[in-house]
């Protein structure tokens, strides 16, 4: 046996997911074309936005097995620094970015250390605090962040263009997402995400063996954090407007939502989970007033009947199909 | 005899109970120590002592001459300190080989900035973690099963691969906790011969076991608890002979232990 | 000193309403160790309904029993349609079960009836009674009484009776219980139809006070499970004296330092409660065994 190969499942994974991280630019890539309709182009740059934050939750909640309903925190941490920093301190939009991306990494490490000491339904809860924390700060900061009633953005301005269309926004978030897929499908494969794996498993085995479990769940926040930030910032800087909903408990609870209906071990999951958690709403968008109804019967009929995800059980198919084609 | 591991006067109470009791014992380097003594005995809580789980009432632990108390697992391990469970904790949903990978984490060179963006470095790094990890398989008899999911070996199986991801460690002090637990008389003689061959050099074994054929023939001395205290200490032979250690423990392994002997 | 007394008092009342909401929580997890996000909408549905049901033109102790009723079943239903479905899943996707549970309730509360604000009419009327320099509501007194009733009530069912014994033995160990002869599917509708109908009971009381809308509930759960862990979860007395120090904490904050930030002091009370005491002031430690 060749010492430098995977086989089994292991080698069924990285396949998986190498295929679908070559897949996704094709995908991104190739729907301009099908698709002419601006609204539809607004909608999919909506969902690799989210997608990208969800995928930032799958390093943490599929890889290390650390549960957190404060992700919407991080994501208005980013919306909001695009939102605050250009309109009333001046700041270049992309600086603004870097410095919510470097704040969100910042909070994450400082809130992580001591936090992720919880496990289940504690760390849960704590999270899910800290966000409201942050929420209820977006919310009462009146005079810097408009308060409830949300406040303007400035727009990106890249040379000469200002970066309104939904066209633009459809590119750079997808191509965000690309970027961020690759670097989780990498992060697998590398000794921390063997690290985090093992951790998922077992943390007493995973320390006996020198593994600084503490330090990689706060590295896997902190990664987390700032995929949320990112993608945060590129829905401010999209819409040209921002309120607090983006950092408050439903937005969290739909992230956890899209990792774990697409199915938590694999990146592609999030990324499905979010297509699926902001397409069908948008569908369902004439009867606005049943969107809470309709997700929260998605979450738990996915939770109830699929509990392991869509993910799996479409890699199964798909490896179904293949299976069949070569026979 | 050079001391790899010191433990001076531990003890710890649980609630009211108190579990381990003053022990202390030296182990040498290139020496098969082995912890005797009936169930509730006190066996794995010292292990778990030691191995930084538990943080005692009082005494001091020496790994290498180095104080080493209140450290954390993980930095006892990456002092050389490794260990198996006796409830195992196998990394369950990975394959066998990424368990015994993730055994050289220690010895992992890649920072995270580089995992995160595959640099060469880490494809090289993951090569080199393959191949040791493959080569310890082969040593333990695993290498057939080396991409089996862990979940679905068989119990002896496991056994021997939470000591081939302990050894992956490359460790100087492994604490083995009942290696053969639950296993039959073939599997039970396979991790003994394992534990014979893999003390070479420097590497000291502290042997927790219930197989008083095991423990005689493998041990170089021997250390007999009973509530958490001290009740004789030496080698097998003078244990077996020990006439306090036979009324208390030795009663219905004396025919066993007689044989064992020869 | 008055000032004090009068924050003192409506800590207490809304307090006694996170306790309830603790209680909940408690009864919940004890038995089935779920964590029930959807806590807070059996409060929601009990002042909602009776306010619905009030709008039809019933009297207004009709209207609260049918509510109550109404609540119960909705406990139960989500006992028997989601969680006992999703039996063998982890407590991650049971909170998000709940979670969307609680979404789903709370979606239906806003087509049913309205996005509003709505008030049920005091019991006996809403002269301010002077107590000590500081005044109290005659509905606090509803508020506390009821509780204290609701309380006591829990307690004797809990001690005293065969089926609340059986409750407290499946919740200390469910498989050891039903080798007793417990009838667990039975243990795990009771422990969910009472958090329903206690929460129902609760909202309705404080209705009159704090009025109701139909997303009041997630706010609530948040109270009043940081109430519950404070108390230490599982433990139903512990349950009880967090929620009424909750209230009391943050009246205290919300008169003395910020109103503004009122609802920052449950959430910062959580995460140190958490980090500090995780198995609060009356639980217990647990030991990994390796």
């Amino acid at each position: 046996m060749s010492t430098d190969e995977l086989q089994g499942p292991a080698r069924r994974a990285l396949n998986r997911d190498v295929i679908a991280a070559v897949a996704l630019p094709v995908l991104i890539a190739v729907l301009p074309l099908v698709v002419s309709s601006n609204y539809v182009t607004r909608v999919l740059a909506l969902v690799w936005i989210m997608a990208l934050a969800a995928v930032g939750l799958h390093i943490l909640m599929g890889l290390a097995g650390q549960i957190s309903l404060g992700h919407a925190g991080f994501f208005g941490i980013g919306a909001y620094a695009c939102a605050v920093l250009p309109t009333r301190y001046g700041v270049p939009p992309l600086v603004a970015v870097l410095v919510g991306i470097a704040a969100s990494g910042v909070i994450a490490y400082v809130v992580g250390r001591p936090i992720l000491r919880l496990r289940g339904h504690y760390l849960a809860i704590a999270t899910l605090g800290f966000s409201l924390l942050i929420a209820l700060v977006i919310t009462s900061e009146v005079a810097l962040t408009g308060g409830p009633d949300g406040t303007d953005v400035k727009r990106l301005v890249i040379g000469d263009t200002r970066l309104t269309k939904p066209i633009a926004w459809y590119w750079i978030g997808g191509g965000l997402l690309v970027v961020g897929n690759a670097i989780a499908v990498a992060l697998r494969v590398s000794p921390t995400g063997r690290a985090l794996r093992g951790i998922l498993d077992s943390e007493t085995a995973a320390a006996s063996l020198g593994v600084d479990v503490a330090l990689r769940k706060v590295q896997a926040f902190v990664i987390a954090a700032v995929y949320a930030s990112v993608a945060g910032s590129a829905l401010a800087l999209m819409n040209g407007f921002v309120t607090p909903d983006v950092a408050n408990f439903q937005t969290s609870v739909e992230f956890v939502a899209m990792v774990v209906i697409g199915g938590a071990s694999t990146p592609i999951g999030a990324i499905l989970g979010a297509a699926l958690l902001t397409l069908l709403p948008q569908l369902l968008a004439s009867f606005h007033d049943y969107q809470e109804i309709a997700i929260g019967l998605i979450i738990m009929l996915a939770m109830i009947y699929l509990p392991r995800g869509l993910g799996p059980s479409f890699g199964r198919l798909v490896g179904g199909l293949v299976a069949r084609r070569t026979r | 005899m050079t001391v790899a591991l010191a433990v001076r006067d531990l003890s710890i109470a649980f609630g009211g109970v108190v579990a381990v009791d003053g022990v202390s014992f030296d182990v040498n380097e290139g020496e098969i120590f082995a912890i005797i003594g009936p169930n509730g005995a006190g066996k794995t809580t010292l292990f778990n002592i030691v191995s930084g789980l538990y943080r005692p009432r009082s005494g001091s632990i020496d790994l290498h001459g180095r104080d080493v108390g209140g450290m954390l697992p993980f930095r006892l391990a990456r002092l050389g300190m490794a260990r198996t469970f006796q409830n195992l904790q196998i990394f369950f949903r990975l394959t066998v080989l990424e368990n015994v990978m993730i055994g050289r984490a220690r010895w992992e060179k890649t920072n995270l900035f580089a995992d995160l963006f595959h640099l060469p470095s880490v494809r090289r790094q993951n090569e080199a973690t393959r191949a040791t990890a493959m080569q310890l398989l082969e040593r333990l008899g695993l290498a057939r099963h080396a991409d089996t999911v862990a979940g679905e070996l068989s119990y002896g199986s496991l056994k021997r691969l939470e000591i081939a991801r302990a050894l992956a460690s490359e460790p100087t002090v492994l604490l083995l906790d009942e290696p053969a637990a639950g296993c039959n008389a073939v599997e039970t003689g396979e991790i003994a011969d394992i534990v014979r061959d893999i003390v070479t050099g420097p590497l000291a074994v502290v042997l927790i076991e219930h197989d008083m054929k095991m423990v005689m023939r493998l041990s170089h001395r021997v250390l007999v608890l009973n509530q958490g205290r001290r009740l004789a200490e030496g080698t097998p032979e003078a244990i077996r002979a020990n006439p306090e250690v036979i009324k208390a423990y030795l009663g219905s392994h004396a025919e066993e232990v007689e044989r064992a002997a020869g | 000193m008055s000032a004090f007394l009068q924050y003192l008092f409506s800590g207490l009342t809304v307090g006694a309403v996170y306790a309830i909401v603790a209680i909940g929580f408690t009864l919940i997890y004890a038995a089935s160790d779920v964590v029930n996000f959807a806590q807070g909408e059996f409060v929601m549905l009990g002042g909602m309904l009776s306010v619905f049901f009030l709008g039809l033109g019933l009297p207004l102790a009709g209207a609260a029993a049918l509510a109550v009723v109404i609540t119960i079943v909705v406990g139960v239903l989500l006992q028997k349609l989601a969680i006992e479905q999703a039996r063998a899943a982890s407590p991650v996707t049971l909170i998000i079960i709940t979670l969307g549970a609680s979404n789903v309730l709370r979606g239906v509360a806003s087509l049913v009836f309205d996005k509003q604000f709505h008030s049920l009419p005091a019991f006996s009327g809403s002269n301010p009674i002077a107590v000590g320099g500081a005044t109290i509501l005659p509905q606090s007194l509803w508020v506390l009484g009821g509780s204290i009733a609701m309380f006591v009530g829990l307690w004797l069912f809990l001690d005293k009776t065969l089926t609340g014994k059986a409750l407290r033995a499946s919740a200390a160990n469910r498989f050891a219980a039903q080798l007793v002869g417990v009838n667990i599917g039975f243990i795990l509708v009771l422990a969910f139809g009472l958090s329903a109908g206690l929460g129902a009971i609760a909202g309705i009381l404080v209705a009159p006070i704090t009025l109701t809308r139909y997303d009041v509930g997630a706010l609530l759960a948040l109270k009043g499970f940081s109430a519950a862990i404070f108390g230490g979860l599982g433990n139903p007395v512990g349950a009880v004296i967090g929620g009424l120090v909750l209230g009391v904490i943050e009246a205290l904050a919300a008169g003395y330092v910020t109103s503004v930030y009122k609802d920052g002091v449950a959430f910062v009370a959580l995460i140190a409660v958490l980090l500090f005491m995780p198995n609060g002031l009356l639980g217990s430690k647990t030991v990994d065994r390796v």
